[in-house]
């Protein structure tokens, strides 16, 4: 174990508030609790150390933005653009998020507790041995995955505001062309984009779920079991080149 | 490295930010709350415009229609002076107080008159009394160069201009004023100038307009109110939001959820999967209203004496939060900016795309 500091964030300016983290980082610290967070933007932003943060407070938009490494634990909702474009790590929010979360993610992880908002995950990305995760406890708001082009998305639609609601917004994968979105209970026909198609689970499928879902049961402290006993399908892009034609020919 | 807090420098982001608080019991709401609620929200705005609207600001005035003025030349106040006594009866009239500071440079004079009809009106005619008031409104803002109204309503203040949020705050000294709707604005202008009477929020009677985004159907919706005998003056597109919900639900008296519906209309394709009722009546609206449908982002807050509407464009493409606890609900651009004024919310959600999120008064709030 490293070393711990705790930094009171209350009116602290996000510029200061994060050279404080930086400054925390070059004393080797590994361990940084931050109280009373509440709108600081850009939080840990590019960071690639190996270290762990926990947020008491509504951190602001673009938490972990360009970050590769840190685990940062929000112990309350986030705002918009949670995980922009983040490389590494891992971002787990135990409450709801905004709208953009996931935004061209490219690798690590985004665990999120309750509903999410809208055009989350879109411009997603995956790369050989680099395959961004988000899961959403809740339910997602229109555009999830749109222009999705590898990585993994899972919508569970259980711990949300409103859980009855259809599982996922309008324009679910709308010009999707890769990666997958794994949805509990079923996907909504009349829901998808153009270019995603609705498909079972393979075995390959539930391992790789089985995986993703008992890491987010245990940040979250959630029954893994339960969350997997309901019938899964996933959504995959029908061409993983839909506009070939139109650049080449 | 250099941190402050306010940032004339280095400037890379923004996107307008705007807050409300209302009191649903009718209790008053100090100034300063709005005012800590948008400073939160500071960069998203970049210091070229900021207001806040106060109902219930003047409530030893709250039946006299309150005329708020701008004058960008001293010279302009003789002409307003002399119209506002010809066709009303000036009751009081008094400069609006300010203070000078560093950070708002030059600005212009700013009077508030307290009016009433002429007594050759009928007093229980209301269309007419306010049609009156609107006329006058669209009278000064056309005619009289150098001079722009900022409101108009009854027991209504609206105080903004080219600044921060703070500093548009301290120069009006907002923490003098309380009421029971607050509305708050920081302006990032993108495609029409930061002036004066471009700042939020735009107003005509008691309708109060705050609004993040852009109208892309500027140019369809300026011309429809025209044909009504608005005119749009302030050189921004959402001044044409404030002439549209009047328009739309005091003259054609829609409801605030149908007017909601013709500014933001259900698409055509979700329109044909509702129940036939359903169908045949946003079918209607929206053929009825299709000139002042909005196209583009955005997320508004719109003010009545009554209480508050928040509202966003069908896709979502600019956020909006509410939160409440008891009977004081906020609704703002952030989730922080609601938790600076409650810490602790009953409960924190985020509307959906185009559903209208309408807060009024309790029954018995109403004096």
């Amino acid at each position: 174990m490293g070393n711990s500091i705790k930094i009171d964030a209350q009116g602290v300016y996000y510029k200061l508030l994060n050279q404080k983290i930086h400054d925390a980082l070059g004393n080797g610290e590994t361990d940084i609790e931050l109280t009373r967070v509440n709108g600081q933007r850009y939080i840990a932003d590019g960071l690639k150390n190996d270290i762990r943060i926990t947020i008491n407070g509504v951190p602001g938009n673009d938490l972990g933005i360009f970050m590769n490494g840190p685990v940062i634990t929000v112990n309350n909702n986030a705002q918009d653009a949670v995980g922009n474009t983040m490389n590494g790590g891992k971002i787990v929010v135990k409450g709801m998020a905004g709208d953009v979360c996931g935004y061209g993610m490219r690798g690590g992880k985004l665990f999120i507790l309750k509903d999410a908002g809208y055009r989350v995950g879109i411009h997603m990305k995956g790369y050989k041995d680099l395959n961004p995760v988000i899961v959403i406890g809740g339910n997602a708001g229109d555009f999830l995955a749109e222009y999705m082009a590898g990585g993994v998305i899972v919508v569970l639609r259980m711990f949300g505001r409103k859980n009855g609601e259809s599982v996922t917004g309008d324009y679910l994968g709308a010009g999707m062309h890769g990666g997958t979105v794994y949805i509990r209970g079923g996907a909504d026909r009349k829901r998808l984009g153009k270019g995603v198609d609705v498909a079972g689970i393979t075995d390959a499928d539930r391992g790789l779920l089985k995986g993703i879902i008992k890491e987010y049961a245990d940040d979250l402290g959630l029954d893994a079991d339960s969350i997997l006993s309901e019938r899964f399908e996933k959504l995959v892009p029908l061409s993983t080149r839909p506009y070939a034609k139109l650049y080449t020919y | 490295m250099g941190i402050k807090s306010s940032t004339p420098y280095g400037k890379d982001f923004g996107g307008c930010g705007l807050a409300g608080i209302i009191d649903r019991s009718g209790k008053s709401v100090a100034g300063n709350m709005i005012v800590s609620s948008l400073t939160s929200m500071k960069d998203r705005g970049n210091g070229l415009g900021s207001g806040y609207a106060v109902y219930g600001a003047y409530p030893e005035f709250k039946d006299n229609f309150g005329v708020h003025v701008m004058y960008n030349d001293a010279g302009a106040r003789e002409p307003v002076e002399q119209l506002l006594k010809t066709k009303l009866k000036l009751v009081h009239a008094e400069p609006v107080p300010v203070k000078k500071i560093h950070a708002i440079a030059d600005p212009p004079e700013f009077w508030r008159y307290f009016v009433d009809p002429p007594d050759s009106m009928d007093k229980t005619d209301e269309d007419a009394i306010d049609d009156l008031i609107v006329n006058i409104v669209m009278d000064i803002n056309e005619r009289i160069d150098n001079a722009y109204v900022v409101s108009s309503g009854k027991n209504l203040g609206v105080f903004k201009g080219v600044g921060h949020p703070d500093a548009i705050a301290e120069f009006f000294k907002m923490q003098d004023y309380s009421g029971y709707l607050l509305l708050g604005h920081t302006r990032f202008p993108t495609n029409t100038p930061g002036w004066w009477g471009g700042a939020h929020p735009f107003t005509i009677l008691d309708w109060s307009i705050v609004h993040n985004g852009e109208i892309s159907s500027y140019g369809t919706n300026k011309r429809y109110v025209e044909m009504f005998g608005y005119k749009c003056t302030l050189l921004t597109d959402t001044e044409v939001v404030a002439y549209l919900l009047d328009l739309l639900i005091r003259k054609k008296g829609l409801s605030l959820a149908a007017a909601a519906s013709v500014l933001a209309p259900p698409f055509w394709k979700d329109i044909e999967d509702m129940d036939p009722h359903k169908k045949d009546y946003y079918t209607a609206l929206r053929v009825s209203y299709a000139n002042a449908s909005l196209n583009g982002p955005f997320a508004i807050l719109m003010g009545f004496d009554n209480g508050i509407l928040g509202l966003n464009d069908r896709i979502k493409l600019r956020p909006l939060i509410v939160g409440k606890k008891g009977d004081i609900v906020a609704i703002a651009s952030e989730e922080s900016a609601i938790r600076e004024v409650i810490p602790e919310p009953d409960d924190v959600w985020a509307p959906k795309a185009g559903e209208p999120i309408i807060v009024t008064l309790k029954e018995d709030a109403k004096q």
